[in-house]
């Protein structure tokens, strides 16, 4: 059975900077991979420039002009998302795919009442009456826990707290009752005890409506709180998936294992916290090679020349490295592995 | 300064801002954006002021530095009241004070070279008698901040986020402060880069005794990093005390529900249920009683009318600082602890001198 949402070697292009020395296109997302299946969530995890909410926007075929998806397939039950017409495209958004961004202040409009906004949404993609509009709207603005929800009906943006606006978008996004839920970023903005409620929120709505999730964020906190399996980008590609157990228990790539071993709250105190040298690259340099290859503690002669290949190194897990690749072989040929990460995947291996 | 006075102690302090309405610009309440706030730094030493947005802890970190005008209240730093000294002397004090704050190229000149912008304090202070003596100190404290002392000559935006920070840092301590005021200034940062930017402070710290005020709403950076913690609400300080016992045993729930929202890391253990529900009130009009009885799971009908005072938690040799709860006041029985790390009350290593 084909997945719900399938990205297949996804590049995205910008043009580059040539007077400046730049290459004549900036690929910020370049060559990405993944499947969505029903009713699960799937987070895509990276720093600023690893190309995650380019990748969202990528199969919104909202990515800001002149940029443009340049190569790959995004389908959607099977149908090539790239190939639609603007118009199917633009229904297809908002009734099919749902979306919900960091900064609820700038994606509802000041000057109109919520619930006049919801109601807009439902009937730009559905014949219903205003009145029966109106109704679901209510019923949508009880559902995300809005309290007192008529009288925020007729409240704008402004008088609403952060939390209550990330409320009423989630209602909004869920308005049309989408089979996706593309999320970036979405407690972010939000106050800790705020974030608690909100992540709440999108798990219950996830297992009783069966929506799928597909999760943008820099936080891994959010990602185990919410994620069924794990993507981690680094500069505009995926280096590693596996599942939300998998990849905490044992990840395997040097940058996933350095972004866990770089988080204050799994350090203990008095002690250093693990730096991953120097900075993300930017897309118009990225290295040849390997692109961690510059910050990487376990590079060897390969790495700055070529790029690794898809390793497995388990059912449902996959890893683009060469020093993972070679412990595996080692690991296989029942020789020791040699660095720390051959040390995880011998127990990978055994399982 | 006496022996035993704490580099910085803070009393009383009180800062609100006026709220003004109609023609005649007429005052019709007030932002109560910081209330009887009071705590204590020593030499060497952090504390993170922890809180909410809106609940008042910017506030205070500019209140210390004299960037604002507090109704009330004292701020005794090296012996003497910052908010009583004459302008000349204030002057003076404000070079043992910096602050560094969550946007670096916000409180950067874009127009002005880094050799520039490092230099101004060296040059505002007459601790530089030359150029010459100015480009080797601005060279010295571009390598203290692990930056090459070649990019002198840059400007801001030729920087990444984390090195603009290590920048702001060198600006900070070219006046030799003895504390540094640190708002938010890891938060923006990516956490590869925030690892690095919270090595260099604890380096610092540990070299020049340097003392920080670590305001902040992250609380896993507060658990790594800080000596003291306190905790703010709605403008008042609701609970304070070493790290360690705050997050092994939170007294004040606030602290409680602040702590449990923290999303864990844990495969084995996601958040179920929020800890507390609904929205913070309005500074401008903070409920009577304890200001956190909206949403507290354990409130009483005494909470709705009277603001309970810090009463002392037990705990440590140095004392478990304080709770603003009637659940511990002396006689009262103990509260239901939601979200606590059992098995870690140990203290950070101490880093300073």
């Amino acid at each position: 059975m084909s997945a719900l949402l399938e990205l297949e070697g996804v590049r995205t292009a910008f043009p580059g900077d040539r007077r400046r020395g730049g290459p004549a296109r900036v690929h910020v997302v370049d060559g990405v991979s993944f499947r969505l299946e029903r009713g699960r969530v799937l987070a895509l995890v990276g720093e600023s420039g690893s190309g995650k909410s380019m990748t969202a926007l990528s199969i919104l075929r909202l990515v800001p002009k002149p940029g443009r998806v340049v190569e790959g397939a995004i389908r959607l039950d099977g149908r090539e998302l790239l190939a639609l017409p603007v118009g199917e495209m633009r229904r297809l958004r908002g009734r099919r795919i749902g979306m919900i961004f960091q900064e609820p202040m700038t994606a509802l409009n000041p000057v109109v009442r919520v619930g006049d906004q919801v109601v807009e949404a439902i009937r730009l993609h559905e014949r219903v009456s205003a009145a029966d509009a109106r109704a679901r709207t209510r019923a949508l603005f009880a559902e995300v826990g809005i309290p007192d929800p008529d009288a925020r009906l007729d409240a704008y943006p402004h008088q609403l707290s952060g939390g209550l606006k990330q409320r009423v978008m989630i209602a909004m996004a869920l308005s049309t009752r989408p089979e996706i839920l593309i999320a970036d970023e979405p407690t972010t903005a939000l106050d800790v005890t705020i974030q608690a409620q909100i992540l709440g929120l999108l798990r219950q709505l996830q297992r009783d409506r069966g929506t799928a999730i597909l999760l943008i964020t820099h936080d891994l906190g959010i990602v185990n709180a919410l994620a069924d399996r794990i993507a981690v980008l680094y500069a505009g590609r995926v280096v590693e998936e596996a599942s939300r157990e998998a990849l905490f228990a044992r990840p395997l790539h040097p940058y996933t294992r350095g972004l866990l071993a770089a988080i204050p709250a799994l350090a203990t105190p008095g002690t250093r916290l693990h730096e991953i040298r120097g900075t993300v690259p930017s897309p118009d340099r990225w290295p040849s090679g390997c692109r961690f290859e510059p910050r990487c503690g376990e590079r060897f002669e390969p790495c700055k020349a070529i790029d690794p290949a898809e390793t497995r190194p388990a059912e449902g897990r996959r890893v683009y490295c060469h020093a993972v690749a070679r412990d595996l072989a080692l690991a296989e040929g029942a020789a020791a592995p040699r660095s720390s990460a051959g040390d995880a995947l011998a127990e990978e291996v055994a399982r | 300064m006496t022996a035993g006075e704490p580099l910085l102690r803070v009393e009383g302090l009180t800062t609100w801002y006026p709220i003004r309405q109609g023609l005649m610009r007429r005052v019709v309440g007030h932002v109560q954006a910081a209330t009887e706030v009071a705590f204590e730094i020593g030499t060497g030493r952090t504390l993170a002021l922890v809180g909410e947005s809106g609940c008042g802890k910017s506030t205070v970190g500019r209140s210390i530095l004299g960037l604002e005008s507090p109704q009330a209240g004292r701020v005794v730093f090296e012996g003497s009241d910052i908010l009583q000294l004459p302008a000349e002397a204030l002057r003076a004090a404000r070079q043992r004070l910096q602050i560094i704050f969550q946007d670096p190229l916000a409180s950067l000149d874009p127009r002005m070279r880094i050799r520039d912008q490092i230099a101004e304090g060296l040059r505002a202070f007459r601790l530089v008698s030359n150029d010459a003596e100015c480009d080797r100190r601005v060279a010295a404290l571009l390598e203290r901040v692990q930056l090459d002392p070649d990019v002198m000559d840059r400007y801001p935006h030729e920087f990444s986020g984390g090195q603009r920070q290590r920048i702001c840092i060198a600006r900070a301590l070219a006046v030799d402060p003895r504390l540094i005021v640190c708002d938010e200034s890891v938060s923006a940062l990516d956490v590869s880069i925030q690892a690095q930017i919270l090595n260099l402070l604890t380096d610092l710290q540990r070299d020049l005794s340097l003392s920080y005020l670590f305001i902040t709403h992250d609380l896993s950076v507060v658990r790594y990093l800080a000596h003291d913690v306190a905790v703010m609400y709605l403008g008042r300080i609701v609970e304070q005390g070493p790290t360690g016992r705050i997050f092994a045993r939170p007294a004040h729930p606030y602290t409680q529900a602040l702590l449990a929202a923290i999303p864990s890391l844990d495969p084995g253990r996601r958040i179920e249920a929020p800890p507390v529900l609904g929205d913070v009130p309005s500074p401008s009009k903070p409920p009577p009683g304890c200001a956190f009885h909206t949403r507290c799971p354990f409130v009483m009908e005494r909470c709705r009318r009277e603001r309970p005072p810090a009463y002392p938690v037990e705990g440590g040799a140095q004392g478990g600082g304080t709770s603003a709860c009637f659940l511990v006041e002396p006689g009262a029985s103990p509260p239901v602890v939601v979200g606590a790390e059992p098995g870690r009350e140990a203290e950070p290593a101490p880093t300073g001198a």
